[in-house]
């Protein structure tokens, strides 16, 4: 992973994971983007050979810890999500940013229902609508992430 | 480089790898509870981050704190004196009352009410996800912060400690759906239990007999039972008593009268003496023994 300036890949996780606990505003905190899901989503579209379903997991279980749920349950829900774009990637490589940033809407709707249905199993939650409000600011995230992180890419070659 | 045939397994088999390994891991953590003390060590791994994810924050209040301004300070200053003088009075009057409680609860042979002690304690970061309500604080097992401790803030209750790491803490909200309290009603002793709702503003008592003299504005305070929490600190004001006969309970919903949506300093309760089940009911069986503890 280290390998060609793979510490940059590390580095733009470690940032994510900051943006993903910083304390906001309650009345921002709702919106906030997932920002985990959006650079993993990049690099496993941009090096789905350095960046796959088993980062996405371990990932995922870091936001466990640092967000004090139950072990297992985001890691298991980003796994499933990113799945997904480890099985298409050459064909949404293709699409435009924007077509990029709806399916990355709905895989972050999923990720979410997901997270939501795990813990509904587990235990009595019930369903607010404002559990969905990520996902809007997710897909506003996905152009502006997408631009940033294929210049981070270019600019220091990571391949 | 890019090698065209890929090696090491298919997305398939990671997947089902990682989802067996989450699947063990979530049952292992929910139902078995086997991780209390990896999640102890795992607090103390991401704490770096945590640290530097409030940096900011910390920046903002520092330069607001550093760049007041002289009249601000001055006008803060003379409110904190007058509130220093207001205090100091209620003090000389506590003091006294404090005395003569304990001399009566003696004549009682009801053990004495003992002073906790305190820490302050300050908010690193709030958690985003909407499922649990928790804190990271920055006070850990260095400082002597131990799993189930109460958590105040100036105006309440706020909740308990969940894990312990070195340097952080983890605090479980009282709002918290896995949360609950046992409370009573400070106008009339009666007992409850406040459920965490899942929402900031809200908590839920089951199971309230339609006959409860329960009313809207009834300040509900710790009942010390259970051993958790230390008696007598407000929990909650009664917002919503909905006695509709065609239900088995009256419905009643209350709210955390702790401001659990701005939160930045917190105090961490040490019990003097470790706090007995019942003991502020004196048992028959147990009453030899804290009359030895009063004496």
């Amino acid at each position: 992973m280290f390998a060609h300036n793979g510490i940059i890949i590390l580095l733009t996780f470690i940032v994510a994971l900051m943006a993903t606990i910083m304390p906001l505003p309650i009345a921002v905190d709702a919106f906030r983007p997932d920002w985990i899901l959006v650079v993993v989503l990049y690099w496993c579209l941009a090096l789905p050979n350095r960046v796959n379903v088993v980062t996405a997991w371990l990932f995922g279980l870091l936001l466990d810890i640092l967000l004090g749920s139950i072990l297992g349950i985001h890691a298991a829900a980003m796994a499933l999500s990113v799945y997904i774009i480890a099985g298409n990637y050459q064909k949404i490589r293709n699409f435009s940013v924007w077509q990029q940033a709806l399916i990355v809407g709905i895989l972050s709707a999923l990720y979410h229902l997901l997270v939501f249905w795990f813990q509904r199993f587990l235990t009595d939650v019930v369903f607010l609508p404002h559990y969905l409000y990520p996902v809007i600011t997710t897909v506003i995230l996905w152009p502006w992430a997408f631009l940033l992180l294929r210049k981070i890419r270019r600019h220091f070659k990571i391949k | 480089m890019n090698p065209i045939f890929k090696h090491g397994p298919s997305p398939q088999h990671r997947l089902i790898m990682v989802l067996i390994l989450s699947a063990t891991f979530i049952f292992f953590d929910h139902k078995m509870g086997s991780f209390d003390v990896v999640r102890g060590y795992l607090q103390s791994l991401v704490s770096p981050i945590q640290y530097l994810a409030s940096a900011p924050k910390n920046a903002v209040n520092w330069a607001l704190e550093n760049l007041g301004s002289r009249e601000d300070l001055i006008n803060q200053n003379q409110q904190y004196k007058a509130n220093e003088l207001l205090l100091n009075a209620q003090i000389m009057q506590l003091d006294i009352l404090k005395k003569e409680n304990d001399r009566l609860r003696s004549l009682l042979a009801s053990p004495a009410r003992t002073d906790s002690e305190t820490m302050l304690a300050e908010i690193l970061s709030v958690d985003s996800d909407p499922y649990s309500h928790q804190v990271v604080v920055n006070r850990g097992a260095n400082d002597g912060v131990f799993e189930g401790q109460a958590v105040i803030d100036d105006q309440g209750i706020v909740g308990q400690v969940l894990h312990v790491g070195t340097i952080t803490s983890r605090v479980l909200l009282i709002t918290d759906v896995t949360q609950a309290i046992p409370v009573r009603i400070s106008r009339n002793g009666i007992r409850l239990v406040a459920n965490g709702s899942g929402t900031l503003d809200r908590l839920t008592h089951n199971f309230v007999p339609h006959s409860t003299d329960i009313r809207e504005g009834d300040l509900l305070v710790t009942s010390g039972l259970g051993g958790k929490y230390p008696e007598g600190y407000p929990v909650g004001r009664v917002t919503r008593v909905r006695q509709d006969e065609s239900r088995p309970f009256a419905q009643v919903q209350s709210e955390p009268v702790a401001q659990i949506d701005r939160l930045r300093y917190l105090l961490l309760l040490w019990p003097k003496q470790k706090a007995s089940l019942f003991s502020s009911q004196p048992s028959t069986s147990s009453k030899e023994d804290n009359i030895g503890k009063v004496k």
